[in-house]
């Protein structure tokens, strides 16, 4: 059986960033995830007003893909995303449900209505890196790598998908946890699930 | 009508969050879609929600949007002559 490796993978977590182990990133002043994401948002240096639409949820998924290929030059189209959480979109879920409880004052938003699935943030993903892929979201009460491995493992096994980049991605009252892996044929890490949990639990 | 279009760009960035943008980028005859400011479909509902929730005004049809939209002045236009708050 062909094996495939984690060649590169990231976290952001209590304010902090760390690609491959080494922490990139440490915002000290942020107390809320927004200025957290703007914060790391700036010091990758992007440019992409749409960024800023984002749900937070969208934010924390986009901003760890461009962390975790920031060193790529480009990234293939068919790179497939599987990804996970425990809370759904349940974050933006309520702000909606907030903008829909008073009948008298009635005014839900399109631009949070939007966000309110969790796959978005594949859409978004796609979008900023041309991806035309396999991408699947899972949801599941705690990260579970030996699914996201076979999953994944199969999407390279049979051709469906030449990358993946896979994780979790869990945001809920405030507290996030964000961790993905760039799945390929290179790499010093063989693709296992206790590989991936390892990594996750760094 | 000069106080609204300002009213309406500080609106506009706050509502879309235009992070980047600026009430003086906005020219009062600038596009609001397309080249200009770049704004999409889902800003074009935004808007709509926006001249129902802050002047009374419900569009019977989405597509009326599209011609009002045109910029910040003949929006502002639209506002002072159908405005019911």
């Amino acid at each position: 059986m062909e094996k495939f490796y984690i060649s590169d993978f990231c976290s952001l977590r209590n304010n902090r960033v760390f690609k491959n182990g080494e922490k990139i990133y440490y915002d000290v002043t942020s107390e809320s995830i927004k200025d957290f994401a703007k914060g790391l948002y700036k010091s990758l240096d992007l440019k992409y007003p749409k960024f800023h639409k984002m749900d937070e949820l969208c934010k924390l998924g986009f901003l760890a893909t461009e962390v975790l290929i920031s060193h790529m030059e480009d990234v293939d189209q068919d790179t497939a995303l599987v990804l996970s959480n425990r809370a759904s979109s349940l974050d933006t879920d309520r702000k909606h449900q907030v903008s829909i409880d008073d009948r008298a004052n009635f005014y839900p938003s399109p631009a949070v209505f939007v966000y309110t699935l969790p796959n978005i943030i594949m859409g978004e993903i796609s979008i900023k890196n041309k991806l035309k892929s396999e991408n699947a979201f899972f949801i599941s009460e705690h990260f579970d790598p030996e699914f996201i491995a076979n999953y994944s493992q199969v999407l390279l096994q049979t051709g469906k998908a030449s990358n993946v980049i896979c994780g979790w991605v869990d945001l809920d009252n405030d507290k996030y946890d964000v961790f993905l892996a760039f799945l390929s044929k290179k790499g010093k890490k063989e693709l296992t699930k206790k590989e991936l949990n390892n990594l996750y639990n760094q | 009508m000069a106080e609204l279009q300002e009213e309406l760009k500080e609106k506009i960035i706050e509502q879309l969050s235009l992070e980047d943008v600026e009430v003086s980028e906005i020219g009062d005859d600038d596009p609001l879609f397309g080249d200009g400011l770049g704004l999409d479909s889902i800003d074009a509902l935004e808007l709509i929600v926006l001249l129902e929730k802050d002047y009374g005004i419900k569009l019977k049809d989405p597509k009326e949007g599209k011609a009002i939209f045109e910029s910040i002045n003949v929006m502002a236009d639209y506002i002072s002559k159908h405005r019911t708050k």
